[in-house]
């Protein structure tokens, strides 16, 4: 279920209360989400659309710990990230939080298996455990055979393949997309869209994700409008109420 | 630990870059370790002298002598526990540039005078029973090629004519950095062969005190005894007498000192630059780690991990390349002893790795106040 | 057609922190270089000034040194008296002189350290008119008087003018300072060679070498045969200049052995710096230099473009290296002459020609540290850069 009243969903992963960001540039104060209310459970495939300039990429951020409202309230999973300090916002980040970006944003310099084995460095698994769950993960985006490859050796829609398995590798409690099919071509994007779909449905991971394609949101159980600093619902396909 | 692929990694995104600032470093480091060496074949007498030894030279002047009846007088006074002489005979072998040390020494009191310098006891006694052998260094018998039993001709130049010596033994250093360069034979065939006006008289005379501690006083204390006499004399501890050679070789010491310092601050500047470029061209990749959930501190360490190893790996080439030369250069230099020692090659690893953090760590700060949002933003 | 030289200049402007650095390793090393040349060409000049075209220094054959040799009164009587040797009015221009060694504290660190005293006849000045007194006077003969050179008397403690010295068991008056025109003898302290002989003991009438002002240059040769093919005499001579070459030689080659090596391994480190300079150059300006290629630019002006910067760059740094090696000419340093065994003042000698070696050699920096990264950035795929956004 979500929601965008601020009332609440039952056994909601993502709480968001009365959220404003308001930053400075050059002279003038931008009050770019005022007061917006979000209420996500877990599971759900959320498209969220809007101008450019809407604010849709700083929801994105202040969602995954990467900025701080001015004020008001986020809660995943019953953690309050505004009360967190730098340091701990970035463990939680780290255990809870799959980034997804339309550059794709590998390492070029590691391998698709060093890319994925990322997030893992973070944790306390050791070498073989880790080296289980890189298979895991990029056998799931149809990668396997190729681990030792470097980003150049790849395609844009493989690299966003092997972005989507860093995501993903650690079991995060959700995943951020910020207009995952941005730089692909047709193909190659819907590819990707069939992945997160499969991820969503199949694995149930829950989805947040930004995008300016209307052929992405639809993929979307619920599509989101930022208009005006909050968020306003329409259809999807597959919309539950 | 498991962070050292991903620092590696990095340094191989540009392998030119990394090695030419490895090489920097091994280059750096490789200066240090010879200046390190070459410093201490400057003062190497200080380090090595002796704590209980005494030199007496002549007080008017070091080329003046001392009667040979001195020794008695000081083997008498108190606190003296052994006495030996040596006169410097200053010859040419084959060629002026082959310049060594060559002494005519007591021969019965030398060798235990100087115990760091090890001779096998047969070699000995063959010097002992030979008027005209010769005692020589091992790097010296190294450079000319000499065996025991070859027969070395020196041309006087104090004392004119070809003297003829037979190498009756060949002594080491015991601890790294001792002299092997000297020549020494025996006094009693200088005193036959030589002109009238040497007889009867020595170089200098080396005295070892019972207690180290007494050596002051009982430097001042021959120098009392032998005052208002035709041969006055000067005493010293062997390494005051050492370092006042070293004194007048001029500010050797702080030559090196502004060498290594100039060397140094040039390359902390160009490794410095070499890694704010580095770190600068990946921003977006620092952002991307954040994201991942590297936390700040842990992006300030893998760039300061960088710039570290490459100047370990760098100063620890460079400062064996340094210790490899050094017996090359002393065979090249003839009279010097170079050498590099360990606490100096320890010093170098050390400063090569403040290096690595200095030029690291202002990099490394920015990596780690980096902001996300901000790198990330659309372009 | 060339790429214009503006572009080169505004580009170093972009990346100016990168090329200050470049330009500041080159300066280091060229400094350094430049410097120790600098500091063996003052001590050989030093002790080649010491030494007149126009004067032979006779010794006992087979001594490498004065201190070495032995001349008898007698032999310097047949000496006198040979062809070729000038005169004055008041007879053949000739010093029989001694030479010792004796401890004096230094004044800047009051250790001592071994001065050369050399004991003269009163004719000294006249067979070495390069030496003029510059205070006081020159001693009296027959008396324990001193006469200090220049730079001895700024070296040592205790040389003021009518001070009393000490040494050889006896007491010496200071009675006048010489100049001898940046050579050894200003580290020396000269006084009468039979006094001398005297108060150190030596057998009187015996002196170490004879200095003898020629006719002229020319006469050298004829000089030396009459001396070295007089039976009562066994002698060697030689030109005052070749004997002080010689004698400076083993610490010049030193000096100068040590300073090239130094500077050759600077250097290597300075090129390393230039290259890292260069390569990151050419990477940052990737799609410039593709741009500049579909323009039109042939690879060769690429390369020559790349290279007139590095070039460009080391100039910079030889002439700043140069720059910060001028003020020490003329300073006055000492060491200790192992082949006579003195303390020795002598200058930095930066020289025009030294100068020029230092700036060869930042090109030749800039040559080695810009050629691999221009040729590189003339092999950059075109197409590919230019896709790069």
């Amino acid at each position: 279920m979500v929601r965008v009243d601020g009332v609440d969903a039952p056994e909601t992963l993502i709480q968001v209360r009365n959220l404003d960001k308001r930053y400075q540039r050059g002279s003038e104060e931008i009050h770019v989400l005022q007061g917006l209310n979000l209420d996500v459970t877990p599971g759900e495939f959320v498209a969220f659309m809007g101008p450019s300039g809407s604010g849709k990429t700083t929801l994105l951020n202040l969602l995954g710990g990467l900025d701080v409202p001015t004020s008001g309230s986020i809660t995943v999973a019953g953690d309050e990230l505004t009360r967190m300090s730098a340091a701990k916002l970035t463990r939680w980040r780290a255990r809870h939080v799959g980034f997804i970006f339309q550059m794709y944003n590998l390492l070029p310099v590691l391998t698709a298996f060093g890319n994925v084995e990322l997030p893992l460095l973070l944790t306390k698994l050791n070498r073989a455990q880790r080296r289980r769950q890189v298979e895991t993960a990029l056998a799931l985006v149809g990668l396997a055979d190729r681990m030792d490859h470097y980003p150049r050796q790849l395609s844009g829609g493989q690299e966003q393949r092997v972005a989507i398995a860093r995501a993903i590798v650690a079991d995060p409690s959700f995943l951020l997309c910020d207009e995952p099919t941005g730089d692909l071509d047709r193909a190659s994007a819907e590819e990707i869209l069939d992945l997160l779909t499969a991820l969503a449905k199949e694995h149930g991971k829950t989805i947040l994700m930004v995008t300016h394609d209307p052929r992405a949101a639809a993929r979307a159980d619920h599509i989101l409008h930022l208009d005006k600093g909050v968020l306003v619902e329409t259809a999807g396909e597959g919309a539950r109420p | 630990m498991k962070y050292l692929g991903l620092v590696l990694a990095n340094l191989r995104r540009k392998k030119t870059r990394t090695l030419l600032t490895v090489g920097s470093f091994a280059v750096a480091l490789f200066l240090f370790g010879l200046l390190a060496a070459i410093h201490f074949a400057f003062y190497q007498g200080i380090e090595v002298a002796g704590v209980d030894r005494l030199v007496v030279i002549n007080r008017v002047s070091i080329i003046q002598p001392l009667p040979v009846s001195y020794r008695e007088r000081l083997l008498q006074m108190a606190g003296v526990q052994a006495v030996t002489s040596a006169n410097w005979f200053g010859g040419v072998y084959q060629d002026e540039r082959n310049f060594f040390p060559q002494f005519a020494v007591d021969h019965e009191t030398y060798r235990d005078m100087f115990p760091e310098f090890v001779i096998p006891d047969q070699e000995w006694a063959a010097f002992s029973s030979d008027r005209e052998g010769c005692v020589v260094g091992a790097a010296l018998a190294q450079r000319y090629g000499w065996k025991l039993g070859d027969r070395i001709p020196i041309r006087g130049t104090i004392f004119p004519g070809i003297w003829e010596f037979n190498v009756r033994a060949i002594y080491r250093g015991s601890r790294p950095g001792d002299d092997e360069g000297q020549f020494w034979f025996r006094r009693d065939y200088l005193e036959e062969r030589a002109p009238q006006w040497i007889k009867g008289l020595v170089g200098w005379y080396t005295v070892r005190v019972a207690d180290a501690d007494t050596a002051a006083a009982v430097a001042r204390a021959i120098d009392d005894r032998f005052a208002n006499s035709p041969f006055e004399t000067k005493t010293e501890p062997e390494r005051a007498f050492a370092a006042s050679f070293a004194k007048q070789m001029g500010n050797i010491q702080a030559l090196i000192l502004i060498i290594g310092g100039v060397v140094f601050f040039t390359l902390l500047l160009v490794t410095g630059n070499t890694q704010a470029l580095a770190v600068r061209e990946r921003t977006t990749e620092l952002a991307v780690l954040k994201t991942v959930g590297f936390s700040d501190h842990l992006t300030l360490l893998l760039v300061l991990a960088e710039s570290t190893l490459v100047a370990l790996v760098g100063g620890v080439a460079g400062i064996l390349a340094a210790k490899l030369v050094t017996p090359g250069l002393t065979q090249a230099l003839p009279g010097f002893t170079v050498y590099l020692p360990t606490a100096d090659l320890l010093m170098g690893v050390a400063l090569a790795l403040a290096v690595g953090v200095a030029a690291g760590i202002l990099p490394a700060v920015s990596a780690m106040r980096l902001r996300v949002v901000d790198a990330l933003r659309r372009v | 057609m060339a790429i214009p030289l503006m572009y080169n200049v505004r580009s170093v402007r972009q990346r100016w922190v990168s090329a200050i650095v470049a330009v500041a390793g080159i300066a280091g090393t060229v400094a350094v270089f430049v410097a120790m040349l600098a500091l063996a060409k003052g001590f050989q000049a030093t002790l080649v000034a010491s030494g007149s075209p126009e004067n032979a220094l006779v010794r006992r054959a087979g001594a490498s040194s004065e201190m070495e040799s032995i001349l008898a009164l007698d032999q310097i009587r047949v000496l006198e008296t040979a062809p070729g040797v000038g005169r004055d009015e008041r007879g053949p221009l000739v010093s029989a002189e001694v030479v010792v060694v004796a401890a004096f504290p230094l004044a800047a660190t009051g250790t001592d350290a071994n001065v050369q005293v050399r004991g003269v006849s009163p004719r000294a000045f006249a067979v070495r008119p390069s030496v003029r007194m510059v205070a006081g006077r020159a001693f009296e003969p027959g008396l324990a008087e001193l006469v200090v050179g220049s730079n001895a008397a700024r070296a040592y403690a205790g040389f003021e003018l009518g001070s009393q010295v000490r040494f050889g068991g006896g007491s010496w008056t200071v009675v006048g300072v010489f100049d001898a025109g940046g050579s050894a003898f200003d580290s020396e302290l000269w006084c009468d060679a039979n006094v001398l002989n005297q108060v150190f003991q030596r057998p009187q009438n015996n002196f170490q070498s004879l200095t003898v002002r020629l006719r002229d240059a020319q006469a050298l040769r004829e000089f030396k045969d009459a001396a070295t093919s007089d039976p009562r005499l066994t002698v060697q001579v030689d030109r005052e200049v070749e004997y002080y070459e010689k004698q400076s030689r083993l610490l010049t080659r030193l000096i100068t052995v040590l300073g090239t090596l130094i500077a050759v391994v600077m250097g290597i480190g300075a090129v390393f710096a230039a290259l890292n300079t260069m390569y990151s150059a050419v990477a940052q300006r990737a799609r410039e230099i593709a741009t500049m290629r579909a323009l039109g630019f042939s690879r060769a002006a690429v390369v020559t473009s790349f290279l007139i910067e590095a070039l460009l760059i080391a100039l910079a740094g030889g002439l700043l290296g140069c720059l910060l090696v001028l003020p020490l000419n003329g300073l006055t340093t000492g060491t200790m002459n192992w082949q006579t065994f003195s303390h020795l003042s002598f200058a930095f000698r930066v020289s025009p020609s030294l100068l020029l070696t230092g700036v060869a050699f930042s090109l030749l920096m800039g040559v080695v540290g810009g050629l691999p990264p221009a040729l590189r950035a003339a092999r950059l795929p075109v197409a590919a850069a230019l896709r790069e956004l």
